[in-house]
């Protein structure tokens, strides 16, 4: 079996594992913190899908988590509380705004999307800033969160924790499948040679644009169940910084790899509790650690742990 | 009945006319070459009918469907096949993939995403098949990056036949291959050629006279002489133009 799926096998056991294996040690507080990661994870994939499989580096997907916690935030506070129908209208809105905003951008590639994904973005940060019903710079606190048919099971512990985990295994699984699948291959010709991918006879924004709309719809999940974790939403889920740690997290994972959003993601959250457990300007070491690995370990972290010449991965 | 046919067709970059009144048909199984000078609107021309510029006017037919306002896949799936002056692959992808993808998008929808397309028997097998045409079998798991030149412009015209063109564009096929090479590409092409119409653009005349059954000479935009081979090259105007110059 390859190893990048032993390697995957081996992560969503373990996460499995967590919340009966944390309490044993006295440290389960920690299950929340690992939700945390596994959210940044979510995201990770499906940016990852544009940016490893397609090509394309958007730097406004983190629009995407916040239109989807403020869509269910929002309808949970005007009395829809069943998470699956929340879920349907997170799916339903990222998706059209993704059709929109990806029809535009689309038209450029290069430092030009990367431009205008960006401007996307900040208009999502600016237009959450401005809703005053909902909290406006403040962001907005929830004081119901929602339930599976009013059973409270998707709010809290471990209910909370396997929806999430449940959600990571299904982006994941749903991801790789893609990549290898027809729809895939076309995406990753586009990403090598579009003019050659168009003279085989694909329309390739086509292509990219599906691909745009089922990233952001994944993006909009995550961004679902982080308003369920932090009971909470705000603007702050747009910031274009938001966007930026998930560029940093996909290519330090290994871009276009089967685990590496995955790894990116833990990578960073780990790495932030525990330098900012000492030091309250962790990210001036930070820094310096993104270059050095990014220098290093060009393959990225998973192919840190699954390239079968580690030997030779610095030369 | 004609393939191919190119009808009026005009282009103008400012002042300067780059196709100026072109017409050429081309019959089934027939081979139509165009030469001329440097400059003289080989390439819009190629462009024009590969979809990539739009003419100012004039109309381009492939088996009696007007393609003129078509975009460039469309084209591709109506039948248009075509390599590039400069050899364009996906370099990332094997051989055998680079063949595969061909032949997918004349295969049925392309947005599936689930089954594992490396494992579609059709898929692979019209692969081998254009594979074997361009006698690359060896090379099959081999990552396009790392051909050498020739191998890759084979690649390149497996990737056109894999899509199961009904009509061949090819742009300077020869360029840049050695004279092995090159013979050998010839051979290839005058096999493909009783099965499938082409237009030939090229600048090696042994090919253009090993392959063509009509040559036009293009020049400033314009086509001077078209006609047999034997009857171009005896042509003053057309020596005047490019043969005698010797250019390239």
């Amino acid at each position: 079996m390859d190893r990048s799926l032993i390697l995957g096998l081996l992560i969503f056991l373990t996460l499995l594992a967590m919340p009966f294996a944390l309490p044993l040690i006295g440290q389960g507080y920690l299950t929340g913190l690992i939700i945390k990661a596994m959210l940044l994870a979510i995201a990770a994939i499906s940016l990852d899908l544009l940016i490893g499989h397609g090509g394309l580096v958007s730097l406004g997907h983190a629009a995407f988590v916040a239109l989807g916690a403020y869509a269910a935030a929002i309808a949970l506070q005007s009395g829809i509380e069943n998470i699956l129908v929340l879920l349907l209208i997170t799916l339903a809105l990222t998706g059209f705004v993704a059709l929109i905003t990806g029809s535009l951008a689309l038209r450029t590639t290069g430092v030009y999307f990367l431009m205008i994904t960006l401007a996307f973005g900040q208009m999502a940060y600016f237009t959450l800033t401005s809703l005053a019903a909902y909290g406006g710079d403040d962001g907005l606190t929830l004081w119901s969160l929602a339930t599976l048919f009013g059973s409270n099971v998707v709010q809290k512990g471990n209910g909370l924790y396997f929806i999430v985990l449940g959600t990571l295994l299904a982006s994941w699984w749903f991801v790789n499948r893609m990549s290898q699948s027809r729809f895939g291959r076309v995406l990753r010709a586009a990403r090598d040679n579009p003019e050659r991918t168009e003279v085989m006879g694909y329309s390739v924004t086509r292509y990219r644009l599906v691909a745009y709309v089922i990233a952001a719809m994944i993006a909009g999940v995550s961004g679902l169940l982080v308003m369920q974790h932090a009971e909470f939403v705000s603007p702050a889920l747009a910031a274009w910084q938001r966007s930026g740690d998930l560029i940093v997290v996909v290519v330090l994972g290994g871009l276009a790899t089967r685990n590496g959003a995955i790894l990116g993601a833990f990578f960073l959250v780990i790495v932030e509790e525990l330098l900012g457990s000492f030091i309250h300007e962790w990210r001036l070491i930070y820094g310096p650690l993104l270059v050095f690995m990014v220098l290093f370990a060009k393959g990225g972290l998973s192919d840190l742990l699954t390239s079968k010449r580690r030997g030779n991965q610095v030369a | 009945m004609s393939t191919l046919e190119i009808l009026h067709l005009n282009k103008k970059f400012g002042a300067i006319n780059v196709s100026n009144d072109i017409c050429i048909s081309i019959a089934d199984n027939e081979c139509h070459a165009v030469i001329g000078p440097n400059g003289a609107g080989k390439t819009t021309l190629i462009h024009q009918i590969s979809g990539m510029l739009k003419p100012d006017s004039g109309a381009i037919k492939l088996s009696g469907q007007d393609i003129t306002n078509m975009g460039v896949p469309q084209r591709v799936q109506a039948g248009l096949g075509r390599t590039f002056q400069i050899t364009s692959v996906l370099p990332s992808f094997s051989v055998l993939e680079n063949l595969a993808i061909a032949a997918q998008s004349k295969s049925g929808s392309s947005m599936r995403f689930f089954a594992n397309a490396a494992r579609e028997s059709t898929l692979n097998s019209a692969a081998s098949n254009a594979l074997e045409r361009v006698g690359l079998e060896d090379r099959a798991d081999v990552i396009a990056a790392e051909l050498s030149h020739g191998e890759r412009r084979l690649l390149e015209l497996g990737i056109a036949l894999a899509g199961k063109p009904q009509f061949l564009l090819l742009d300077e096929p020869m360029a840049g291959l050695g004279r092995v090479e090159s013979a050998a590409l010839v051979s290839l092409l005058l096999e493909l050629r009783r099965s499938m119409p082409m237009l030939l653009v090229e600048h090696d005349m042994n090919a253009i006279f090993k392959l063509a059954d009509v040559v036009s000479v293009l020049v400033d935009g314009k086509i001077v002489v078209s006609g047999s081979p034997e009857a171009v090259r005896a042509d003053p105007a057309a020596r005047a133009a490019y043969l005698g110059e010797g250019s390239q």
